[in-house]
């Protein structure tokens, strides 16, 4: 098979490790998730459409997309900035904080889910504060948005971070003896370089938050129509024997993910080619 | 050397014991509120069992959301026993895949229920919305802790306790859907359990009143103190009746079925009414009823066959997709 191709790899074994890569992709990703399509197969299209468009189920994507959407942003915003600090400044304590930034990837959801909710809670050490300030977190849709922020952080904070370090001072300083100014040298030099990093990045944590269950539910509430997630309504679908229900929307959940997926990947495409010098 | 003479001892005391008695394990999945009451009794069954029959039994625990429990039966979990929230849940067992026969009800007295329990309020010391009764949960300002009724069997009594004192007092159910929404548009957090909301309301501090177990009530003002919180009993509430089987088809796989029966058997015994009682649920034996008579208040308590005609209705008609519950949010 190799030989097929045309530029010879300097190690062999193509096809062995395509081969491999197939069979460990299908039985690892694209069989559970066959299934959800075949189960979702056997119902009609009118049961299908009832299960995903119902006024509920429409409520929870609204939730679901628009908090992930906006934590996803806040930590492409946040996490270039965390990732610059770590990476640009040498100060005491940065190896703490380095390491800082993985926790959340470490912490079972449910564990922040109950820590968050504690905090956020109105006798709770930040909650406290707000409450009388009239800002509510916890039960309402701010503290799903906020539970979505602290999951996706390192997603963002670690994609950029071998990308920055790449990228020597020496460029900006370049830039500068070339006649840029401040700005020019951000949004022409630096910028363009990150996007296709901060991009994937944003991508990871959108997706990552898409699909996030356990420490939602504890600081959400569940209130049908205002604070319920898609996966928390895929749980109750499953919790009353609606299996094909549950599958259901769980098709539309998938499909939107990688469909966004795709997107953000084309448009890291273009935005390399754009810039590439 | 430590271990060798832990191996040589247990090996001696198997080979003891190995040839007359034997280890059994049981698994009984239950619902929220009776973890505690479970322990109890697991060891106060346990020690009948031994001096019958010289067997050890150890029984295992699961505790969850009713609903939510039962699915696991469904999907697979291996119980041999289920002690769930309301004969629903175990009805789910027989429809989705055959585990008890349709008849499990009529198995033991009483419809399989050996103790009951009814729906009370919990507020916090003082009463300071002065909650009297179920009209006071749908005045403005008053905020509802009670859990999602598709996931908990006890929200569902909640909602079922609140729909029977509407229907009495108002006399429609057009007019009993209204005071239960209006009711529910008073809850700020839907839990998925019983115990979830017990937390909310006991931890987080949010919501003026819970709508709880009346066994789940006394068990707060045990834990956290008479001096926080109070029990409100209302005039009229729904007589709660927790339902017990043998799930057949695993026991017989496994051959617990002979224990798992005496496990239930036993419940309905003077001890095990005892130990029920103790854990603040309403006996069903007359005679520890009257021994333990001033721990439970009396009120007018109608039953689910009576206002609902049965469960199986109840449930079809109020919290399956598109029911009444469903009605109350979408508007």
């Amino acid at each position: 098979m190799s030989s097929v191709r045309a530029p010879r790899s300097i190690l062999p074994g193509f096809g062995l490790s395509l081969g491999f890569t197939l069979t460990y992709l299908s039985l690892i990703v694209l069989i559970p998730l066959a299934a959800a399509f075949i189960k979702t197969a056997g119902m009609s299209w009118a049961d299908f459409v009832s299960a995903v468009a119902s006024p509920r189920v429409l409520a929870s994507y609204r939730l679901s997309f628009g908090a992930s959407l906006a934590a996803g942003l806040v930590n492409a915003a946040f996490g270039l900035l965390v990732a610059w600090v770590l990476v640009r400044y040498s100060f005491p304590g940065r190896r703490v904080v380095d390491a800082l930034v993985d926790l959340p990837f470490a912490l079972p959801t449910a564990v922040a889910g109950i820590a968050l909710t504690a905090i956020y809670a109105k006798n709770g050490w930040v909650g406290q504060w707000l409450e009388p300030a009239g800002i509510k977190v916890a039960y309402t849709q701010l503290g799903v948005f906020v539970a979505l922020t602290f999951i996706g952080l390192p997603f963002v904070v670690r994609t950029l971070q071998p990308v920055l370090q790449e990228l020597e001072p020496e460029l900006e300083e370049a830039s500068a003896c070339l006649g840029a100014n401040r700005w020019q040298t951000i949004t022409r030099v630096i910028l363009p370089e990150l996007l296709p990093a901060l991009l994937t990045g944003f991508a990871l944590a959108f997706a990552r938050a898409l699909g996030e269950y356990g420490s939602v539910v504890f600081i959400s509430g569940n209130m049908p129509m205002r604070t319920e997630i898609t996966p928390l309504l895929i749980m109750t679908k499953l919790e009353q024997y609606d299996y094909h229900g549950a599958t259901a929307i769980a098709v539309v959940l998938l499909i939107a993910s990688f469909s966004t997926l795709l997107l953000i990947n084309l448009l890291q495409k273009w935005s390399r080619r754009f810039h590439r010098v | 050397m430590k271990l060798k003479s832990l191996l040589l001892t247990s090996l001696a005391l198997a080979l003891a014991t190995g040839a007359t008695a034997k280890t059994i394990e049981l698994l009984n999945v239950s619902y929220d509120p009776t973890r505690e009451f479970y322990v109890e009794y697991n060891k106060v069954f346990a020690a009948y069992w031994k001096a019958k029959t010289g067997d050890e039994v150890i029984v295992k625990q699961s505790h969850g959301g009713s609903g939510k429990q039962a699915r696991a039966v469904v999907d697979g979990l291996q119980a041999d026993v289920v002690t769930l929230a309301l004969a629903a849940d175990v009805d789910a067992l027989y429809a989705n895949a055959k585990l008890v026969p349709e008849g499990w009800q009529k198995r033991l007295p009483n419809n399989s229920a050996p103790y009951t329990s009814t729906i009370v309020f919990l507020v916090r010391k003082g009463n300071p919305k002065g909650i009297k009764d179920w009209d006071d949960l749908v005045k403005p300002g008053v905020s509802v802790i009670t859990p999602n009724p598709k996931t908990s069997g006890g929200a569902r009594w909640n909602y079922l306790g609140a729909w029977g004192y509407a229907l009495r007092k108002y006399g429609s159910e057009a007019a009993a859907q209204e005071f239960v929404g209006k009711l529910y548009k008073n809850v700020p957090v839907l839990d998925s359990g019983a115990r979830g909301s017990t937390t909310t309301f006991v931890q987080r501090e949010i919501g003026d009143v819970a709508i709880s177990w009346e066994n789940e009530a006394y068990l707060v003002l045990k834990e956290f103190g008479a001096d926080k919180f109070e029990i409100v009993v209302p005039s009229v509430s729904v007589l709660a009746e927790p339902t017990v089987s043998v799930v057949d088809k695993v026991a017989r796989k496994k051959g617990t079925e002979a224990v798992a029966k005496a496990y239930l058997d036993y419940l309905y015994s003077n001890e095990g009414q005892n130990v029920a009682a103790r854990n603040f649920y309403r006996p069903r034996n007359a005679a520890v009823a009257v021994k333990y008579a001033a721990n439970f208040a009396k009120l007018d308590l109608f039953t689910v066959d009576e206002v609902f005609g049965g469960w199986t209705k109840a449930q079809k008609t109020h919290f399956a997709d598109g029911g009444v519950f469903d009605q109350i949010y979408s508007k």
